[in-house]
């Protein structure tokens, strides 16, 4: 068999896998910032205390309420679109007439308070939240051991992508939100209800970080800070593959997990930094990201 | 205090109202070490001449860098290691930290002033995380320890700075001084062109100003600046650690420069003095410390966009 | 001007000055640990209690001393860590420094203490180089350091077969000085390392390394980090099938109260080597059950290590008849037969290095375990002088 760099290729196959499913997470949460930006112009940086935050709620449903996982699936996202709907009422809708930048600094301020309060009520260190018995143990594929619960998270990131991206790309409701962005006044003179459009979506976009917080919670730990080590990754992925285009990010997500997976066979110490390289050297030729098209 | 004269001297046309300001604000802190502890002293003074620093680019630059502890954090680790390694004395390794986060400053500004508004902010955030991780991993820096035993040293080889008051009143000389350069800067007619291009881009272009250039060199100042003030930083607190670099120290700095007044003077100097205070005091209630600037950031944006000392201004009807 | 968390200061200076005696031993002690991170549950608020119980036990008051403790957060960071420690012996009074996890923390605060020859107590912190390439005289490192696990781990699993190692080191300078000290343990005892992977410190997701790991055929995968890291690798391990094919995992630094976040059912049959546990003998017990009552959970070793080393250093204190002359006490202590009602017989070495014995323990199956503390057994036990690496002759302080 033929080594690739002195890596076999039972292994190189394991670590494309690893990082597909770490891709799966990239590509639900830049999908979240991306509906964000690319319908409503807000860079939203409390994208990672919110999925931290659906992480948490899934594990406060389960211990306070004995709700289970495959409930939790549905109902803490909910919780946190909702949560997402009052920022956005309450606070983000003010801002919209002045420069994109103050919303990133509310978002930012907004970050930093959730996150502490988590940290305060919770101290740091993780909160245990079991693998669903029905996806426990896993598949001996050869090259590797995949647990189910991972091969489940691939499935389900993949479907969620999919159907965001029909629900934007294809439907009325997606035609009526794109021109909404383009010229709200028009699209409102015609009788559609803009703010509630864009209210909705907001809730939406961060809903969708709460469900990858609760396919996280099985495997990672439940805790404060899980969120503050990924946004900066998210927001690389999304810039490189484009700040407005849903596609873009979906695709751009589970490409860069896979290159992380790469980088951590080849070169283990860089796997935290490729990601910078690469946004940087994409800002550099194409501006508007692999897949955007230019403002 | 000859520097801070000369340079006082030089700038005919301050505002009285300045001149007064500058004047007491001189006078409070000279006398300041002997009520208060000076270590947290001379901490505040390198955190706000890193805030008027940062406050150049986006107050009158009108760009918002996202990794500018890049420029500070890099220029500690560099004075630290002039210090203690080269054994250069404390005005030298300053200057050698400056000369370094400069540098970078020239290099990450000249690609990022390639694209515009939340382009411009993420590529300097990709690469303040390019200088973080290399703080990381490289030899010199010492990786999670930092550097740590940076020696104090002897000013110009003949002043002792072992003892506090001594390093105080070196601080006080760079940092007021570099404060003054700042007010230098913008009331000059480099300044004015900035505002120009601040306020209407396309305007000065077909004005024939080279926009690109003047954008370059107010990045490269502004980054030197925040470079001389994290090389003092690193002689005071005889270390330079990874928190430097950290994009949570880019994070604070615009913190300070929103809560203080973006685009006054005097307000990043406030907003500094408040944040560091703020931490200090607070230490004690950990989490507490990072929801309350939460807080502070959020009710900031929402409410006081202008910040402590623009609303002052707006009282007053004094640009400060 | 404190920025520090005093705890019952003014209750605890009222009883132990009691009897207005003219010439009260005045001695302030200052805990400086992780109380809000990745640490808080190893140190944070039980290093306080223990230091508490230190100098209840002591009976102060009855010895003609006053002592106050005062406690601080250093998050992990030296900046904040020095910060506080300049502090505390500039303005705050402090005399003796306690406890410090987080060796980069450890090293910045070694320094500061010699120059304001203060006294550092370390229990927390485990680099080598707190008593070789940075040795202080004003330093005593009393609990564990890397070598002494590496000699215990590392040596008895490769002993017991374990002859081809991989590790998995967290990408900073703890945890690469676990991987040497072991590493060279291995190979001392007859085993070879058959690979390594540096991974990125902190890190939330081990698949990718374990798979590496697995692909090596390595017997053991040496996990050269600690904390919140060694918890989530142990996890994932287990998640992807690699301790039930037959890979033994050796945690080379790891705490009761992590294995008691695990649970015996993940942990079992993990080796470990400790300077402490709670069910060793009837005077541990004793003690911990006291602990356990004060605070809520059973000790580890390092806070067991907070309260042996502060009652040393007071017995030390009160030999000399004042806290100020840091260098002065430490000689004493040096020179003390100190027979611990915890550690045993405990010598302190000339380079600040405290020997006793070490003790190697398997986490017990959930059939072993008869309640929710009863986590070790002990398997064998490995002297100071073999446990700990040679003085160097450098920090032989007595010549100096």
């Amino acid at each position: 068999m033929f080594e690739l760099l002195g890596v076999p290729p039972q292994v190189l196959l394991g670590q494309l896998l690893l990082g597909l499913i770490n891709g799966s997470f990239y590509a639900v949460l830049s999908l979240g910032l991306a509906v964000i930006f690319g319908l409503l112009n807000i860079i939203n940086f409390a994208h990672g205390a919110l999925y931290m935050a659906g992480a948490f709620v899934a594990w406060m449903l389960l211990n306070y309420l004995g709700i289970g996982y495959w409930p939790a699936l549905i109902v803490a996202p909910l919780i946190v679109g909702v949560f997402g709907v009052v920022i956005e009422r309450t606070m983000l809708s003010r801002l919209y007439h002045l420069d994109h930048l103050y919303g990133l600094l509310l978002t930012f301020g907004l970050a930093l308070i959730i996150q502490g309060l988590f940290r305060n009520y919770y101290g740091i260190s993780g909160l245990p939240y079991q693998i669903p018995a029905v996806l426990s143990g896993g598949q001996n594929l050869g090259f590797m051991f995949l647990p189910n619960y991972r091969a489940w998270v691939v499935v389900a990131s993949v479907l969620v992508c999919f159907a965001t991206w029909f629900a934007i790309e294809k439907t009325r409701l997606g035609a009526y939100l794109r021109a909404a962005t383009e010229n709200p006044t028009l699209v409102g003179a015609f009788g559609v209800n803009v703010p509630l459009m864009v209210m909705l979506t907001y809730g939406f976009g961060v809903a969708l970080a709460g469900f990858a917080g609760v396919l996280a919670a099985p495997i990672y730990s439940v805790n404060p800070t899980m969120g503050e080590q990924l946004i900066i990754v998210v927001f690389a992925v999304v810039v490189i593959g484009g700040m407005g285009s849903i596609m873009g990010a979906i695709v751009t997500g589970y490409m860069l997990g896979i290159v992380e997976g790469l980088t951590r066979v080849f070169y283990p110490e860089g796997s935290a930094v490729v990601i910078f390289v690469i946004m940087a050297i994409v800002l550099m030729i194409k501006p508007e990201g692999l897949f955007g098209r230019t403002a | 205090m000859a520097m801070t004269d000369k340079t006082k001297g030089e700038a005919t046309g301050m505002p009285t109202l300045h001149k007064i300001i500058f004047g007491v604000l001189l006078v409070a802190l000279i006398a300041l070490p002997f009520f208060v502890y000076p270590v947290f002293a001379m901490k505040v003074m390198c955190f706000a001449l890193f805030a008027a620093a940062f406050n150049l680019l986006l107050g009158f630059g009108g760009l918002l860098s996202f990794g500018h502890a890049a420029y500070f954090g890099g220029a500690s680790y560099v004075a630290a290691h002039a210090a203690k390694v080269w054994g250069l004395t404390p005005e030298l390794a300053v200057l050698c930290g400056a000369a370094a986060a400069g540098l970078l400053g020239f290099v990450i500004g000249s690609l990022a002033i390639r694209r515009q508004g939340i382009y411009f902010a993420m590529v300097t955030l990709a690469f303040a995380q390019m200088v973080y991780f290399t703080a990381l991993q490289a030899d010199f820096t010492g990786g999670e320890d930092g550097i740590q035993g940076v020696p104090r040293g002897d000013l110009f080889g003949l002043f002792s700075l072992s003892d506090n008051l001594a390093l105080y009143f070196f601080v006080l000389a760079v940092t007021f001084g570099g404060i003054l350069l700042l007010y230098r800067i913008v009331h000059s007619p480099f300044g004015q062109v900035l505002k120009a291009i601040r306020e209407n881009e396309p305007r000065a272009i077909s004005l024939g100003y080279n926009v690109n250039r003047y954008k370059l060199i107010v990045f490269t100042l502004s980054a030197t600046m925040a470079g001389v003030a994290g090389a003092t930083k690193s002689q005071v607190f005889q270390l330079a650690s990874l928190t430097d670099v950290h994009w949570s120290m880019s994070g604070e700095v615009v913190l300070m420069t929103l809560l203080g007044g973006m685009g006054t003077i005097f307000g990043p100097l406030v907003g500094a003095g408040i944040i560091v205070t703020m931490q200090n005091y607070l230490a004690t209630f950990g989490a507490w410390v990072t929801i309350i600037q939460g807080v502070i950031f959020v009710i900031g944006v929402l409410m006081f966009r202008e910040g402590i000392v623009g609303v002052l201004a707006r009282w007053f009807k004094r640009p400060l | 001007m404190t920025k520090n968390l005093v705890i019952s200061t003014a209750v605890f200076a009222a009883m132990t000055a009691a009897p207005a005696l003219a010439q009260d031993i005045s001695v302030k002690l200052g805990v400086l640990n992780d109380r809000s991170g990745v640490y808080a549950d190893l140190s944070g608020e039980g290093s306080v209690v223990a230091a508490r119980m230190a100098v209840e036990d002591f009976k102060a008051a009855e010895n003609g001393m006053s002592v106050e403790i005062i406690s601080a957060d250093h998050q992990n960071k030296p900046d904040i860590g020095s910060n506080i420690t300049r502090q505390w012996y500039d303005v705050d009074g402090v005399n003796a420094i306690l406890d410090v996890p987080t060796s980069s923390v450890a090293l910045a605060v070694a320094d500061i203490t010699a120059e304001n020859n203060g006294v550092f107590l370390i229990s927390g912190a485990g680099s080598t180089a707190l008593t070789r390439e940075q040795c202080r005289p004003t330093s005593v490192h009393w609990t564990y350091d890397t070598a002494s696990l590496a000699n215990g781990t590392g040596a008895a699993l490769t002993n017991a077969g374990g002859k081809k190692w991989f590790f998995m080191t967290a990408d900073y300078a703890f945890g690469h000085s676990l991987e040497e000290n072991t590493s060279a343990v291995v190979k001392a005892n007859g085993g070879e390392v058959v690979g390594q992977v540096n991974v990125p410190f902190p890190n939330q997701d081990f698949s990718s390394f374990l798979l590496q790991a697995q692909g090596s055929g390595a017997d053991v995968i040496g996990l050269a980090n600690a904390g919140g890291d060694t918890v989530n690798s142990i996890k994932q391990a287990s998640e992807f099938g690699i301790t039930q094919a037959g890979q033994k995992l050796a945690a080379l630094l790891m705490f009761t109260n992590d294995v008691h976040a695990l649970g015996v059912q993940t942990a079992q049959g993990l080796s470990l080597t400790e300077a402490f546990y709670w069910d060793q003998n009837d005077e541990t017990r004793a003690w911990s059950d006291r602990f356990m009552e004060a605070h809520g959970a059973m000790p580890n070793m390092v806070q067991a290590g907070v309260y042996s080393s502060t009652m040393a250093y007071l017995a030390a204190v009160k030999e000399l008849g004042s806290a100020e002359d840091g260098k002065a006490i430490v000689d004493k202590m040096k020179a003390m037969d100190i027979e611990d009602p915890l550690f045993g017989k405990v010598t302190v070495r000339a380079d600040g290095r405290a020997l006793h014995d070490m003790y190697l323990f398997e986490v017990k199956t959930p059939d072993e375990s008869t309640g929710e503390w009863d986590l070790y057994k002990e398997i064998s036990s490995i002297s100071g002088e073999e446990a700990f690496l040679p003085m160097l002759e450098e920090c032989d302080f007595s010549k100096k």
